[in-house]
């Protein structure tokens, strides 16, 4: 497939976003257990879910970008009985106005905060769902027909939003920073865990459609000799990378060294020297590694519609 | 129920591309607007069509068969690209079995053209619209055309008829005969998409012959021709022998 980077955008936003706002509530339910006192309102609870809605909002505009018609999107939660990506686009404003509603509580000090954040923390793992099921659902995109996308995209997000929180922390909630790193680094080795679990079953897949099975011409050698039209069309543009496969290998390994094994570098050098720079400096690597991870995400799908466009005579 | 569809003959198809051109003729001056053609005469043109003819070589040289292979939306009875639209603008009609595109609530998302596998909803460059072949639903129900000009465009045009329309729920139809007698199959059945057109596969017509059908061993008329047996050679069979009761 072609990585359309509005898409891209969206995912890691949203996904930093719905980390963040976990590691929030995390907090407050350990003040609510009494493990921890509960960090001020004014001063973390509020420009915390100001920053989460600062990275959904601008994964939900983003996200407007790879529409032809973007006037016409709020027709796109008509369908939510059958399309995933109509239940994204239900889940998406519900998560955040649930976030406003969490931040508004904590602002005028009711005392609701904890239900509302319950709620909020079940529309941001319905919404980790739904934006993963919207690729999964797919069957015969092999690479992605897995439940490990859904997994990833909840996890990496996890791993993302713990790392924003850590350097968030660092700034605002100084005692909450150790927490929060360990937290960010055992989502990032989870996810290690779960990206490379991906990457061996892609490695391994058999394409169940073949030229055979897509001409039903059922003789061992057959060769396209021309697709048709000597120029593009949708069809050679929107499901190809259009790079080559060295290319392809490099960005796999740029991606596991910026969104794992160099986060986990700053994060672990951060357990003893707390630094607000350090920190931020680990969540742009990883959030730079995960768009990387995403448009790998995005490359390595083969869509059977390319065994029909393969020659140009 | 009715279900519209084609059957495509790659027996009689020699890819000379008057589908395509027609179709492309007929749907770009349509009421929903044109299809995009961009740079027409120059190095890289792109366009929108709904149906293409591709060419494939099957077998080695030189023993190799030229497969001409038009495509266009399969209007599949379990179409993957309808249930993942989400404003609903991909649809499948009910009363004949067509799937169309609702050009007014389409976003231009690009998602159904991830869920077709056979790559045959282009998203028009101009109108970033979802567009597909439509069956021609405008010229089949027309009451401005005549009424054997009531069939797509693309069926009209092929010049060797290698393009049927019909009903395939129909078993009297010409493309539910054409199915049941010349082994017609759908593509990829492997996703559960239930296409409805189908393809009709190549066919040879043989004929095993011999040369003793074609000249009589013993013709009395070129009695003269034929030689003589060597000698010791096992005497060729004749008519006569078989006629004949005795030794």
């Amino acid at each position: 497939m072609h990585p359309g980077f509005s898409v891209i955008f969206l995912t890691t936003l949203i996904g930093a976003g719905q980390g963040l706002f976990l590691a929030l509530y995390a907090a407050e339910l350990a003040a609510a257990l009494h493990v921890i006192a509960l960090p001020p309102a004014r001063g973390f609870f509020v420009p915390g879910v100001m920053l989460s809605l600062a990275f959904t909002g601008a994964g939900a505009v983003a996200s407007l970008f790879h529409l032809g018609h973007p006037e016409r999107a709020w027709r796109a939660m008509a369908m939510w009985r059958t399309s995933w990506l109509s239940r994204e686009g239900i889940a998406l404003p519900s998560f955040m106005l649930a976030v406003f509603l969490y931040g508004l509580a904590h602002w005028l000090e009711w005392r609701a905060t904890l239900a509302i954040g319950a709620v909020a923390v079940v529309l941001c793992l319905v919404l980790f769902v739904c934006t993963g099921m919207i690729y999964a659902c797919i069957k015969f995109l092999q690479e992605w027909a897995s439940p490990l996308t859904v997994i990833n995209y909840a996890v990496l997000g996890c791993a993302s939003g713990f790392t924003l929180a850590s350097a968030f922390a660092a700034f605002t909630a100084d005692r909450l920073v150790v927490a929060y790193i360990g937290a960010a680094i055992a989502f990032t080795l989870l996810g290690l865990a779960t990206r490379c679990a991906s990457l061996l079953r892609n490695s391994r897949i058999k394409h169940k459609s073949t030229l055979q099975s897509a001409l039903g011409i059922h003789h061992p050698r057959i060769v396209q000799k021309s697709q048709g039209f000597m120029g593009s069309s949708y069809n050679t543009r929107e499901f190809f990378h259009g790079r080559s496969k060295a290319f392809l290998r490099s960005i796999k390994w740029i991606f596991l060294a910026l969104a794992f094994a160099l986060p986990l570098l700053l994060l672990g050098f951060s357990l003893n020297h707390v630094s607000a720079i350090v920190l931020s400096l680990a969540f742009v690597v990883q959030y730079a590694g995960l768009i990387a991870e995403r448009w790998f995400f995005f490359a390595q799908s083969n869509h059977p519609q390319n065994l029909y466009y393969q020659a140009i005579s | 129920m009715t279900q519209l569809a084609l059957v495509i003959d790659l027996n009689v198809c020699v890819g000379c591309q008057a589908c395509v051109t027609s179709c492309k003729s007929w749907n770009t001056s349509g009421s929903a607007g044109a299809l995009a053609d961009f740079r027409p005469y120059d190095d890289d043109p792109a366009g929108t069509f709904f149906n293409r003819v591709q060419t494939f070589e099957v077998g080695e040289f030189p023993n190799t068969e030229t497969v001409h292979f038009p495509k266009s939306c399969l209007h599949c009875e379990d179409p993957p690209c309808v249930p993942v639209c989400p404003t609903g603008a991909s649809y499948k009609r009910k009363e004949d079995g067509i799937v169309l595109v609702d050009y007014d609530k389409c976003i231009g998302c690009g998602y159904c053209a991830w869920a077709c596998p056979y790559g045959v909803r282009e998203l028009d460059e101009k109108r970033q619209e979802m567009t597909k072949c439509t069956l021609c639903v405008d010229r089949i129900y027309s009451d401005a055309l005549a009424p054997e000009d009531r069939r797509p465009a693309c069926v009209m045009a092929c010049p060797t008829s290698a393009r049927l329309f019909g009903d395939v729920h129909d078993p009297d139809s010409e493309v539910s005969i054409a199915i049941r007698e010349r082994g017609g199959y759908p593509l990829m059945p492997e996703w559960g998409t239930v296409p409805s057109n189908q393809y009709l596969p190549r066919r040879k017509t043989v004929i095993n012959i011999s040369d003793d059908q074609l000249v009589r061993a013993d013709s009395p008329q070129r009695l003269d021709i034929v030689a003589p047996p060597k000698p010791g050679a096992k005497p060729r069979s004749t008519l006569d022998d078989a006629a004949s009761f005795s030794g």
